[in-house]
Protein backbone atom coordinates (compact mmCIF):
# COMPACT_ATOMS: atom_id res chain seq x y z
CA UNK A 1 0.00 0.00 0.00
CA UNK A 2 1.42 3.69 -1.12
CA UNK A 3 2.01 5.82 2.18
CA UNK A 4 0.35 9.25 1.51
CA UNK A 5 3.83 10.60 1.45
CA UNK A 6 4.29 8.45 -1.94
CA UNK A 7 1.37 9.87 -3.50
CA UNK A 8 3.17 13.66 -2.30
CA UNK A 9 6.40 12.79 -4.25
CA UNK A 10 4.44 11.88 -7.29
CA UNK A 11 2.82 15.43 -7.65
CA UNK A 12 5.69 16.73 -7.83
CA UNK A 13 7.52 14.36 -10.48
CA UNK A 14 7.50 16.61 -13.40
CA UNK A 15 8.72 13.96 -15.86
CA UNK A 16 12.38 13.90 -15.58
CA UNK A 17 12.20 12.38 -12.02
CA UNK A 18 12.26 9.30 -10.71
CA UNK A 19 10.70 7.85 -8.17
CA UNK A 20 11.75 4.15 -6.38
CA UNK A 21 10.68 2.12 -3.63
CA UNK A 22 13.92 1.22 -2.56
CA UNK A 23 12.70 -1.84 -0.34
CA UNK A 24 11.29 -3.37 1.38
CA UNK A 25 13.06 -6.45 0.29
CA UNK A 26 15.91 -4.71 -1.51
CA UNK A 27 19.25 -6.94 -0.57
CA UNK A 28 21.03 -3.31 1.16
CA UNK A 29 18.65 -2.10 3.50
CA UNK A 30 19.76 -4.61 5.98
CA UNK A 31 16.35 -6.16 7.03
CA UNK A 32 12.75 -5.07 6.04
CA UNK A 33 13.47 -1.39 5.39
CA UNK A 34 12.01 0.82 2.62
CA UNK A 35 13.56 4.20 0.93
CA UNK A 36 11.13 6.01 -0.77
CA UNK A 37 13.85 7.88 -3.13
CA UNK A 38 13.05 10.87 -5.69
CA UNK A 39 15.91 10.51 -8.21
CA UNK A 40 17.20 13.35 -10.70
CA UNK A 41 19.03 10.93 -13.10
CA UNK A 42 21.37 9.28 -10.55
CA UNK A 43 21.05 11.66 -7.99
CA UNK A 44 19.04 11.80 -4.54
CA UNK A 45 16.89 14.72 -4.71
CA UNK A 46 14.38 13.38 -1.70
CA UNK A 47 14.41 10.25 0.51
CA UNK A 48 11.85 9.28 2.97
CA UNK A 49 12.45 6.16 5.23
CA UNK A 50 9.65 4.44 5.97
CA UNK A 51 9.47 1.06 8.37
CA UNK A 52 7.33 -0.59 10.42
CA UNK A 53 7.19 -3.60 8.77
CA UNK A 54 8.82 -5.90 11.76
CA UNK A 55 6.61 -3.73 14.31
CA UNK A 56 4.88 -5.97 16.86
CA UNK A 57 4.58 -3.47 19.79
CA UNK A 58 7.08 -4.20 21.86
CA UNK A 59 6.67 -1.81 24.55
CA UNK A 60 2.49 -3.01 24.80
CA UNK A 61 3.84 -6.46 24.92
CA UNK A 62 6.15 -5.46 27.68
CA UNK A 63 3.12 -3.46 29.59
CA UNK A 64 1.21 -6.20 30.02
CA UNK A 65 4.29 -9.01 31.27
CA UNK A 66 6.32 -8.44 34.67
CA UNK A 67 9.65 -6.84 34.69
CA UNK A 68 11.65 -10.18 34.69
CA UNK A 69 9.56 -11.31 31.77
CA UNK A 70 10.57 -8.41 29.35
CA UNK A 71 14.08 -9.35 29.81
CA UNK A 72 14.50 -12.13 27.03
CA UNK A 73 12.35 -9.94 25.25
CA UNK A 74 15.08 -7.67 25.07
CA UNK A 75 17.41 -9.59 23.31
CA UNK A 76 15.17 -9.59 19.78
CA UNK A 77 15.25 -6.15 19.80
CA UNK A 78 18.68 -5.43 18.11
CA UNK A 79 19.64 -8.98 17.87
CA UNK A 80 23.27 -8.60 17.10
CA UNK A 81 23.74 -7.21 20.47
CA UNK A 82 21.72 -9.03 23.03
CA UNK A 83 24.04 -8.83 25.92
CA UNK A 84 24.25 -4.97 25.54
CA UNK A 85 20.23 -4.26 25.54
CA UNK A 86 20.08 -6.79 29.02
CA UNK A 87 22.45 -4.69 30.38
CA UNK A 88 20.70 -1.56 29.71
CA UNK A 89 17.45 -2.65 30.35
CA UNK A 90 18.70 -3.88 33.75
CA UNK A 91 20.22 -0.69 34.39
CA UNK A 92 17.31 0.69 34.21
CA UNK A 93 15.15 -1.27 36.81
CA UNK A 94 18.32 -0.93 38.79
CA UNK A 95 17.72 2.78 39.08
CA UNK A 96 14.03 2.43 39.37
CA UNK A 97 14.31 -0.41 42.54
CA UNK A 98 17.69 1.05 43.76
CA UNK A 99 19.42 -2.64 43.72
CA UNK A 100 23.25 -2.41 44.02
CA UNK A 101 25.16 -4.50 41.35
CA UNK A 102 28.50 -6.61 42.96
CA UNK A 103 31.67 -5.67 41.46
CA UNK A 104 32.18 -9.19 40.12
CA UNK A 105 28.92 -8.54 37.97
CA UNK A 106 29.95 -5.73 36.63
CA UNK A 107 32.99 -6.82 35.46
CA UNK A 108 31.36 -9.83 33.56
CA UNK A 109 28.54 -6.88 32.04
CA UNK A 110 32.15 -5.07 30.82
CA UNK A 111 33.55 -7.82 29.50
CA UNK A 112 30.55 -9.55 27.76
CA UNK A 113 29.18 -5.74 26.47
CA UNK A 114 32.51 -5.13 25.14
CA UNK A 115 32.58 -8.36 23.16
CA UNK A 116 29.53 -7.94 21.76
CA UNK A 117 30.80 -4.19 20.62
CA UNK A 118 33.70 -6.20 18.97
CA UNK A 119 31.39 -8.69 16.81
CA UNK A 120 28.83 -6.10 16.07
CA UNK A 121 31.48 -3.63 14.82
CA UNK A 122 33.23 -5.84 12.71
CA UNK A 123 30.28 -7.60 11.51
CA UNK A 124 28.84 -3.69 10.31
CA UNK A 125 32.60 -3.46 8.61
CA UNK A 126 31.41 -6.19 6.80
CA UNK A 127 28.19 -5.27 5.51
CA UNK A 128 29.20 -1.90 4.65
CA UNK A 129 32.04 -3.53 2.18
CA UNK A 130 29.72 -5.72 1.15
CA UNK A 131 27.34 -2.84 0.10
CA UNK A 132 30.27 -1.22 -1.44
CA UNK A 133 30.08 -4.56 -3.84
CA UNK A 134 33.07 -6.57 -1.91
CA UNK A 135 30.54 -9.30 -2.23
CA UNK A 136 30.98 -11.41 0.76
CA UNK A 137 34.71 -12.00 1.40
CA UNK A 138 35.23 -8.92 4.12
CA UNK A 139 31.98 -10.33 6.01
CA UNK A 140 32.79 -13.83 5.84
CA UNK A 141 35.96 -12.66 7.56
CA UNK A 142 33.87 -11.09 10.41
CA UNK A 143 32.01 -13.69 10.95
CA UNK A 144 34.57 -16.23 11.24
CA UNK A 145 36.09 -13.39 14.11
CA UNK A 146 32.16 -13.63 15.66
CA UNK A 147 32.07 -17.21 15.72
CA UNK A 148 34.65 -17.44 18.13
CA UNK A 149 32.73 -14.64 20.43
CA UNK A 150 29.55 -16.17 19.94
CA UNK A 151 31.02 -19.61 21.22
CA UNK A 152 32.38 -17.83 24.53
CA UNK A 153 28.68 -16.40 24.62
CA UNK A 154 27.43 -19.90 24.16
CA UNK A 155 29.00 -21.52 27.09
CA UNK A 156 28.79 -18.48 29.17
CA UNK A 157 24.71 -18.18 28.79
CA UNK A 158 23.84 -21.21 26.87
CA UNK A 159 22.78 -18.99 23.57
CA UNK A 160 24.54 -18.01 20.84
CA UNK A 161 22.38 -14.87 20.75
CA UNK A 162 19.62 -14.81 22.57
CA UNK A 163 21.35 -14.62 25.54
CA UNK A 164 19.05 -13.50 28.17
CA UNK A 165 22.25 -13.06 30.32
CA UNK A 166 21.70 -10.26 33.16
CA UNK A 167 19.14 -10.40 35.88
CA UNK A 168 17.85 -7.01 37.85
CA UNK A 169 21.06 -6.39 40.59
CA UNK A 170 23.69 -8.78 38.48
CA UNK A 171 24.19 -11.69 36.08
CA UNK A 172 22.64 -15.01 35.65
CA UNK A 173 24.92 -17.53 36.25
CA UNK A 174 29.04 -17.23 37.24
CA UNK A 175 31.38 -17.78 34.58
CA UNK A 176 32.19 -21.66 33.45
CA UNK A 177 35.60 -23.00 34.75
CA UNK A 178 38.14 -21.80 31.89
CA UNK A 179 36.23 -19.47 30.39
CA UNK A 180 38.60 -16.30 31.14
CA UNK A 181 41.49 -18.17 29.69
CA UNK A 182 39.26 -18.92 26.32
CA UNK A 183 38.31 -15.08 26.38
CA UNK A 184 41.74 -14.50 26.62
CA UNK A 185 42.62 -16.49 23.86
CA UNK A 186 40.06 -15.12 21.41
CA UNK A 187 41.03 -10.76 22.62
CA UNK A 188 44.68 -11.75 22.51
CA UNK A 189 44.32 -12.66 19.05
CA UNK A 190 41.93 -10.44 18.08
CA UNK A 191 44.19 -7.52 17.38
CA UNK A 192 45.52 -9.62 14.71
CA UNK A 193 42.83 -9.56 12.54
CA UNK A 194 41.73 -5.78 12.97
CA UNK A 195 45.18 -5.69 11.09
CA UNK A 196 44.30 -8.34 8.44
CA UNK A 197 40.81 -6.15 7.95
CA UNK A 198 42.93 -2.76 8.18
CA UNK A 199 45.62 -3.66 5.31
CA UNK A 200 42.94 -5.02 2.68
CA UNK A 201 40.64 -2.55 3.41
CA UNK A 202 41.85 0.92 4.95
CA UNK A 203 44.16 2.00 2.14
CA UNK A 204 41.84 0.62 -0.38
CA UNK A 205 41.72 2.86 -2.83
CA UNK A 206 38.28 1.72 -4.27
CA UNK A 207 36.72 1.63 -0.29
CA UNK A 208 38.57 5.28 0.05
CA UNK A 209 36.87 6.66 -3.30
CA UNK A 210 33.64 5.46 -2.19
CA UNK A 211 33.25 6.69 0.98
CA UNK A 212 35.44 9.87 1.42
CA UNK A 213 33.28 13.20 1.65
CA UNK A 214 30.12 11.16 1.29
CA UNK A 215 27.06 11.17 3.44
CA UNK A 216 28.48 13.94 5.37
CA UNK A 217 26.98 14.59 8.44
CA UNK A 218 27.89 18.21 10.18
CA UNK A 219 28.60 18.38 13.64
CA UNK A 220 25.70 20.68 14.90
CA UNK A 221 22.89 18.58 12.90
CA UNK A 222 24.54 15.51 14.61
CA UNK A 223 24.13 16.70 17.90
CA UNK A 224 20.20 18.37 17.43
CA UNK A 225 19.32 15.45 15.78
CA UNK A 226 20.13 13.17 18.83
CA UNK A 227 22.68 11.40 16.59
CA UNK A 228 24.62 8.86 19.10
CA UNK A 229 27.07 6.58 18.52
CA UNK A 230 30.05 5.81 16.58
CA UNK A 231 28.24 8.04 14.09
CA UNK A 232 28.16 10.77 16.54
CA UNK A 233 31.69 10.63 17.04
CA UNK A 234 32.74 10.32 13.69
CA UNK A 235 31.36 13.43 12.88
CA UNK A 236 34.10 14.82 15.87
CA UNK A 237 31.59 15.14 18.84
CA UNK A 238 33.41 13.68 22.23
CA UNK A 239 30.11 12.35 24.03
CA UNK A 240 30.53 8.16 25.11
CA UNK A 241 28.23 7.42 27.83
CA UNK A 242 31.11 5.01 29.02
CA UNK A 243 32.79 8.35 29.84
CA UNK A 244 30.46 10.61 30.75
CA UNK A 245 27.55 8.48 32.43
CA UNK A 246 30.87 5.97 34.11
CA UNK A 247 28.36 3.32 34.43
CA UNK A 248 29.21 -0.06 35.06
CA UNK A 249 33.13 0.09 36.00
CA UNK A 250 33.93 1.86 32.97
CA UNK A 251 36.00 4.94 35.32
CA UNK A 252 38.52 2.19 35.99
CA UNK A 253 39.44 1.12 32.98
CA UNK A 254 42.26 2.93 30.61
CA UNK A 255 40.60 3.63 27.05
CA UNK A 256 40.63 6.54 24.54
CA UNK A 257 37.55 8.01 22.48
CA UNK A 258 38.15 7.90 19.35
CA UNK A 259 37.07 10.96 16.91
CA UNK A 260 36.40 11.66 13.52
CA UNK A 261 36.66 15.02 11.43
CA UNK A 262 35.02 15.28 8.39
CA UNK A 263 31.53 13.34 9.43
CA UNK A 264 31.83 11.00 6.27
CA UNK A 265 31.26 7.56 5.51
CA UNK A 266 34.75 7.01 5.82
CA UNK A 267 35.06 8.21 8.72
CA UNK A 268 32.44 6.10 10.05
CA UNK A 269 34.05 2.94 9.15
CA UNK A 270 37.73 4.45 10.68
CA UNK A 271 35.59 5.11 14.14
CA UNK A 272 34.45 1.56 14.01
CA UNK A 273 38.39 0.12 13.48
CA UNK A 274 39.60 2.85 16.34
CA UNK A 275 36.85 1.18 18.55
CA UNK A 276 37.43 -2.51 18.27
CA UNK A 277 40.70 -1.41 19.50
CA UNK A 278 39.61 0.40 22.27
CA UNK A 279 37.51 -2.41 23.24
CA UNK A 280 39.96 -4.80 23.26
CA UNK A 281 41.99 -2.64 25.74
CA UNK A 282 39.53 -2.84 27.99
CA UNK A 283 38.83 -6.37 27.37
CA UNK A 284 42.19 -6.93 28.22
CA UNK A 285 42.57 -5.32 31.85
CA UNK A 286 39.26 -6.80 32.89
CA UNK A 287 39.94 -9.97 32.08
CA UNK A 288 43.28 -9.26 33.81
CA UNK A 289 41.91 -7.89 36.84
CA UNK A 290 38.52 -9.82 37.53
CA UNK A 291 38.62 -10.70 41.31
CA UNK A 292 35.64 -14.14 42.51
CA UNK A 293 32.95 -12.88 44.37
CA UNK A 294 28.95 -13.14 44.34
CA UNK A 295 27.32 -12.55 41.17
CA UNK A 296 23.84 -11.19 42.24
CA UNK A 297 22.26 -8.51 44.62
CA UNK A 298 21.27 -10.32 47.53
CA UNK A 299 18.11 -8.20 47.63
CA UNK A 300 17.18 -8.76 44.52
CA UNK A 301 14.04 -11.40 43.85
CA UNK A 302 12.95 -13.27 41.13
CA UNK A 303 9.53 -13.73 41.76
CA UNK A 304 7.26 -10.72 43.36
CA UNK A 305 9.63 -8.53 42.13
CA UNK A 306 7.49 -4.75 42.88
CA UNK A 307 9.57 -1.92 42.77
CA UNK A 308 8.21 1.38 44.74
CA UNK A 309 5.72 3.66 42.39
CA UNK A 310 8.47 5.97 40.73
CA UNK A 311 10.45 6.81 37.26
CA UNK A 312 13.71 6.30 35.74
CA UNK A 313 15.17 6.49 32.65
CA UNK A 314 18.94 4.37 32.36
CA UNK A 315 21.26 4.32 29.20
CA UNK A 316 24.39 3.06 28.27
CA UNK A 317 26.40 3.26 24.93
CA UNK A 318 25.29 0.13 23.28
CA UNK A 319 27.33 -0.52 19.96
CA UNK A 320 24.81 1.61 17.73
CA UNK A 321 24.40 4.53 19.89
CA UNK A 322 22.76 5.34 23.18
CA UNK A 323 20.32 2.58 24.39
CA UNK A 324 17.86 3.72 26.94
CA UNK A 325 15.36 2.07 28.72
CA UNK A 326 12.24 4.60 30.67
CA UNK A 327 10.36 3.21 33.03
CA UNK A 328 7.36 4.04 35.15
CA UNK A 329 6.03 1.62 37.93
CA UNK A 330 2.84 2.28 39.67
CA UNK A 331 3.76 -0.13 42.72
CA UNK A 332 2.65 -3.16 40.81
CA UNK A 333 4.01 -6.39 39.06
CA UNK A 334 4.06 -4.88 35.61
CA UNK A 335 5.75 -1.73 34.06
CA UNK A 336 3.36 0.94 33.55
CA UNK A 337 5.25 2.55 31.20
CA UNK A 338 7.98 0.21 29.87
CA UNK A 339 9.76 2.80 26.77
CA UNK A 340 12.49 1.83 24.49
CA UNK A 341 14.97 4.22 23.64
CA UNK A 342 15.97 3.03 20.22
CA UNK A 343 19.54 4.20 18.63
CA UNK A 344 18.94 2.88 15.37
CA UNK A 345 15.58 4.22 14.50
CA UNK A 346 16.84 8.23 15.72
CA UNK A 347 20.15 7.97 13.74
CA UNK A 348 17.99 7.05 10.87
CA UNK A 349 16.41 10.94 11.10
CA UNK A 350 19.10 12.07 9.49
CA UNK A 351 19.39 9.97 6.52
CA UNK A 352 17.94 12.24 4.02
CA UNK A 353 20.10 14.93 4.76
CA UNK A 354 23.42 12.44 4.58
CA UNK A 355 21.61 11.46 1.32
CA UNK A 356 20.45 14.62 -0.43
CA UNK A 357 22.64 15.32 -3.64
CA UNK A 358 24.54 12.35 -3.50
CA UNK A 359 24.54 9.42 -6.19
CA UNK A 360 21.56 6.67 -5.23
CA UNK A 361 24.86 3.54 -5.11
CA UNK A 362 26.03 6.29 -2.13
CA UNK A 363 22.82 6.36 -0.45
CA UNK A 364 22.96 2.31 0.15
CA UNK A 365 26.22 2.91 1.80
CA UNK A 366 25.16 5.66 3.93
CA UNK A 367 22.39 3.80 4.86
CA UNK A 368 25.01 0.81 5.67
CA UNK A 369 27.43 3.43 7.35
CA UNK A 370 24.10 3.93 9.54
CA UNK A 371 24.26 0.71 11.50
CA UNK A 372 20.72 -0.05 11.54
CA UNK A 373 19.00 -3.52 12.49
CA UNK A 374 15.28 -3.55 11.67
CA UNK A 375 14.48 -5.58 15.20
CA UNK A 376 15.22 -2.41 17.32
CA UNK A 377 13.80 0.65 14.85
CA UNK A 378 10.33 -1.06 14.32
CA UNK A 379 10.12 -2.75 17.80
CA UNK B 1 24.49 21.78 36.99
CA UNK B 2 22.07 23.42 38.96
CA UNK B 3 19.23 22.12 41.51
CA UNK B 4 15.94 21.95 39.60
CA UNK B 5 14.22 24.20 42.12
CA UNK B 6 17.10 27.02 40.80
CA UNK B 7 16.08 26.11 37.01
CA UNK B 8 12.58 26.42 37.60
CA UNK B 9 13.00 30.15 39.27
CA UNK B 10 15.07 30.53 35.98
CA UNK B 11 12.41 29.57 33.72
CA UNK B 12 9.86 31.70 35.41
CA UNK B 13 11.95 35.02 35.08
CA UNK B 14 12.85 34.07 31.41
CA UNK B 15 9.48 32.99 29.83
CA UNK B 16 6.95 34.83 31.72
CA UNK B 17 3.44 33.42 31.83
CA UNK B 18 5.05 29.94 31.84
CA UNK B 19 3.50 27.84 34.91
CA UNK B 20 6.55 25.26 35.46
CA UNK B 21 5.43 22.59 38.23
CA UNK B 22 8.11 19.89 39.61
CA UNK B 23 6.72 16.29 39.78
CA UNK B 24 8.30 14.57 42.66
CA UNK B 25 9.84 10.67 42.34
CA UNK B 26 9.63 8.78 45.58
CA UNK B 27 11.23 5.68 43.86
CA UNK B 28 15.50 5.49 44.05
CA UNK B 29 16.16 6.94 40.96
CA UNK B 30 14.98 10.13 42.24
CA UNK B 31 14.68 11.65 38.77
CA UNK B 32 12.07 14.99 39.09
CA UNK B 33 10.63 16.26 36.59
CA UNK B 34 9.31 19.19 35.29
CA UNK B 35 5.57 19.95 34.35
CA UNK B 36 5.21 22.75 32.19
CA UNK B 37 1.69 24.28 30.60
CA UNK B 38 1.16 23.78 27.37
CA UNK B 39 0.99 27.36 25.92
CA UNK B 40 4.56 28.10 26.98
CA UNK B 41 6.18 24.48 26.32
CA UNK B 42 7.78 25.35 23.14
CA UNK B 43 9.25 28.53 24.69
CA UNK B 44 10.59 26.63 27.81
CA UNK B 45 12.58 24.47 25.54
CA UNK B 46 13.90 26.85 23.91
CA UNK B 47 15.22 28.55 27.01
CA UNK B 48 16.55 25.61 28.24
CA UNK B 49 18.71 24.48 24.70
CA UNK B 50 19.44 28.17 24.33
CA UNK B 51 20.74 29.12 27.65
CA UNK B 52 24.44 29.83 28.57
CA UNK B 53 24.76 27.98 31.65
CA UNK B 54 22.29 24.65 31.03
CA UNK B 55 22.98 24.53 27.32
CA UNK B 56 20.45 21.23 27.13
CA UNK B 57 21.15 20.70 23.34
CA UNK B 58 20.46 16.55 23.04
CA UNK B 59 17.24 15.43 23.73
CA UNK B 60 17.59 11.99 23.66
CA UNK B 61 14.06 10.11 24.52
CA UNK B 62 10.64 11.48 23.76
CA UNK B 63 8.11 9.63 24.67
CA UNK B 64 4.32 9.41 25.47
CA UNK B 65 2.01 7.91 28.09
CA UNK B 66 -1.45 7.61 28.64
CA UNK B 67 -3.39 8.84 31.73
CA UNK B 68 -6.67 7.37 31.26
CA UNK B 69 -9.39 8.70 33.89
CA UNK B 70 -9.10 7.22 36.89
CA UNK B 71 -10.29 7.06 40.80
CA UNK B 72 -7.36 7.62 43.01
CA UNK B 73 -7.96 6.17 46.73
CA UNK B 74 -5.78 7.59 49.33
CA UNK B 75 -5.83 6.86 52.66
CA UNK B 76 -6.22 9.86 55.28
CA UNK B 77 -5.49 9.51 58.87
CA UNK B 78 -8.46 12.00 60.29
CA UNK B 79 -9.24 13.13 64.40
CA UNK B 80 -12.72 12.08 65.09
CA UNK B 81 -14.90 12.69 68.45
CA UNK B 82 -16.05 8.89 68.81
CA UNK B 83 -18.16 8.63 71.92
CA UNK B 84 -16.04 11.41 73.81
CA UNK B 85 -12.70 10.08 72.97
CA UNK B 86 -10.72 12.07 70.43
CA UNK B 87 -9.36 9.08 68.35
CA UNK B 88 -7.30 9.18 65.00
CA UNK B 89 -8.92 7.19 62.75
CA UNK B 90 -8.63 6.37 58.74
CA UNK B 91 -10.57 7.44 56.08
CA UNK B 92 -10.60 6.82 52.88
CA UNK B 93 -10.11 9.58 50.09
CA UNK B 94 -11.31 9.33 46.69
CA UNK B 95 -10.63 11.66 44.46
CA UNK B 96 -11.09 11.65 40.55
CA UNK B 97 -7.98 11.80 38.32
CA UNK B 98 -8.71 13.60 34.74
CA UNK B 99 -7.39 11.54 31.37
CA UNK B 100 -4.60 13.02 29.81
CA UNK B 101 -1.80 12.52 27.55
CA UNK B 102 1.69 13.24 28.52
CA UNK B 103 4.74 13.53 26.42
CA UNK B 104 8.05 13.65 28.25
CA UNK B 105 11.53 14.68 27.02
CA UNK B 106 15.02 13.72 29.03
CA UNK B 107 17.25 16.49 27.74
CA UNK B 108 21.05 16.36 28.73
CA UNK B 109 23.86 18.57 27.09
CA UNK B 110 26.77 16.88 24.94
CA UNK B 111 28.46 20.16 25.56
CA UNK B 112 28.32 20.62 29.24
CA UNK B 113 27.96 17.05 30.04
CA UNK B 114 25.44 16.83 32.14
CA UNK B 115 21.88 15.97 32.27
CA UNK B 116 18.59 14.52 32.39
CA UNK B 117 15.95 17.83 32.97
CA UNK B 118 13.16 15.70 31.88
CA UNK B 119 10.62 18.04 30.48
CA UNK B 120 6.97 16.68 30.58
CA UNK B 121 3.65 18.16 29.01
CA UNK B 122 -0.14 17.54 29.41
CA UNK B 123 -3.22 17.41 27.28
CA UNK B 124 -6.34 18.72 28.33
CA UNK B 125 -7.79 15.44 27.68
CA UNK B 126 -7.83 12.40 25.63
CA UNK B 127 -10.33 12.76 23.01
CA UNK B 128 -10.53 16.53 21.48
CA UNK B 129 -8.39 18.05 22.88
CA UNK B 130 -5.33 15.79 22.34
CA UNK B 131 -2.87 18.72 21.40
CA UNK B 132 0.30 19.77 22.40
CA UNK B 133 3.10 21.86 20.65
CA UNK B 134 5.98 20.33 18.86
CA UNK B 135 9.70 20.34 19.85
CA UNK B 136 10.97 19.28 16.64
CA UNK B 137 11.57 22.82 15.90
CA UNK B 138 14.18 23.17 18.73
CA UNK B 139 15.30 19.49 18.50
CA UNK B 140 15.10 17.41 15.46
CA UNK B 141 15.99 14.12 17.02
CA UNK B 142 12.05 14.43 18.29
CA UNK B 143 10.95 14.49 14.75
CA UNK B 144 10.26 10.13 14.72
CA UNK B 145 9.37 10.29 18.43
CA UNK B 146 7.12 12.21 18.42
CA UNK B 147 5.36 10.70 14.89
CA UNK B 148 5.76 7.80 17.19
CA UNK B 149 4.06 9.45 19.61
CA UNK B 150 1.57 10.39 17.64
CA UNK B 151 1.81 7.05 15.81
CA UNK B 152 0.84 5.04 19.19
CA UNK B 153 -1.26 7.66 21.37
CA UNK B 154 -2.96 9.48 18.89
CA UNK B 155 -1.46 12.98 20.70
CA UNK B 156 -1.28 16.05 17.61
CA UNK B 157 1.66 17.94 17.84
CA UNK B 158 0.80 21.44 16.77
CA UNK B 159 3.72 22.69 14.06
CA UNK B 160 5.78 19.37 13.66
CA UNK B 161 6.63 19.37 9.79
CA UNK B 162 6.00 15.88 9.03
CA UNK B 163 3.39 14.52 11.33
CA UNK B 164 2.22 10.69 9.85
CA UNK B 165 1.96 7.60 11.13
CA UNK B 166 5.17 6.06 11.71
CA UNK B 167 5.41 2.10 12.86
CA UNK B 168 1.60 1.14 12.03
CA UNK B 169 0.34 1.62 8.09
CA UNK B 170 -1.34 4.46 6.71
CA UNK B 171 -5.18 3.81 7.27
CA UNK B 172 -4.57 2.23 10.68
CA UNK B 173 -7.40 3.88 13.07
CA UNK B 174 -6.77 3.29 16.52
CA UNK B 175 -4.04 4.26 19.20
CA UNK B 176 -2.04 0.76 20.21
CA UNK B 177 -0.23 2.23 23.09
CA UNK B 178 -3.70 3.72 25.08
CA UNK B 179 -3.99 1.86 28.15
CA UNK B 180 -8.08 1.22 26.85
CA UNK B 181 -6.59 0.11 23.32
CA UNK B 182 -8.63 -3.42 22.51
CA UNK B 183 -6.30 -5.65 20.34
CA UNK B 184 -7.97 -6.54 16.46
CA UNK B 185 -9.81 -9.88 16.95
CA UNK B 186 -8.29 -13.46 14.52
CA UNK B 187 -8.32 -11.15 11.27
CA UNK B 188 -5.03 -11.12 11.36
CA UNK B 189 -4.37 -14.49 10.91
CA UNK B 190 -6.39 -15.19 7.76
CA UNK B 191 -4.97 -14.70 4.83
CA UNK B 192 -8.28 -13.97 3.06
CA UNK B 193 -10.59 -12.54 5.57
CA UNK B 194 -14.55 -13.52 4.53
CA UNK B 195 -18.00 -13.27 6.32
CA UNK B 196 -17.94 -12.13 10.01
CA UNK B 197 -13.89 -11.82 10.32
CA UNK B 198 -13.81 -9.63 7.21
CA UNK B 199 -16.48 -6.93 8.71
CA UNK B 200 -14.01 -6.97 12.03
CA UNK B 201 -11.01 -6.34 9.72
CA UNK B 202 -13.09 -3.25 8.03
CA UNK B 203 -12.52 -0.69 10.47
CA UNK B 204 -8.70 -1.56 10.75
CA UNK B 205 -8.38 -1.43 6.82
CA UNK B 206 -7.65 2.02 4.93
CA UNK B 207 -9.75 3.80 3.14
CA UNK B 208 -8.22 2.82 -0.24
CA UNK B 209 -8.86 -0.95 0.88
CA UNK B 210 -12.18 -0.83 1.94
CA UNK B 211 -13.69 0.63 -1.25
Amino acid sequence: MPSRNYELLSKDGAGELLEVAMGPHHPSTHGVFRMDVVLDGERVVKLKPVFGYLHRNHEKIAEGTSYLGSMPYTDRLDYFCSLTNNWAYALAVEKLAGLQVPERAEYIRVITAELTRLQNHACLIGFLVQDMGASGTPLMYAFREREKILDLFESLTGARMMCNYMRFGGCRCDLPDGWLAQAQKVVAEFPRFIDEFENFLSGNEILMSRTQGVGVLSRELAVNAGITGPMLRAAGVDYDLRKVDKYGLYDRFQFRVPLGEHGDVFDRYMIRVLEMRESVKILEQGLATILPGPIVDPKSKLRGFRPKAGEAYGRIEAPKGELGFYLISDGGPNPYRYRVRPPSLINLTVLEDMCLGQLIADAVIILGSVDIVLGEVDR
Amino acid sequence: METLDQIKLRIEAAVPGAIVGILPNDSPSAQRSFLVNREHGRAVAEFLCADASLKLDYCSNATGIDWPEAELTEKIKVKQVVDGVEKEVEEVKKTLRPGCLEAVYHLYSMEKKHGPVILRMRTANRADQNHLPSLTPVWRSCEFQEREIYDLYGLVFDGHPDLRRILMWEGFQDFPMRRDYVGPDDYEYEPTPHDDVLEKAKPHQSVEVKK
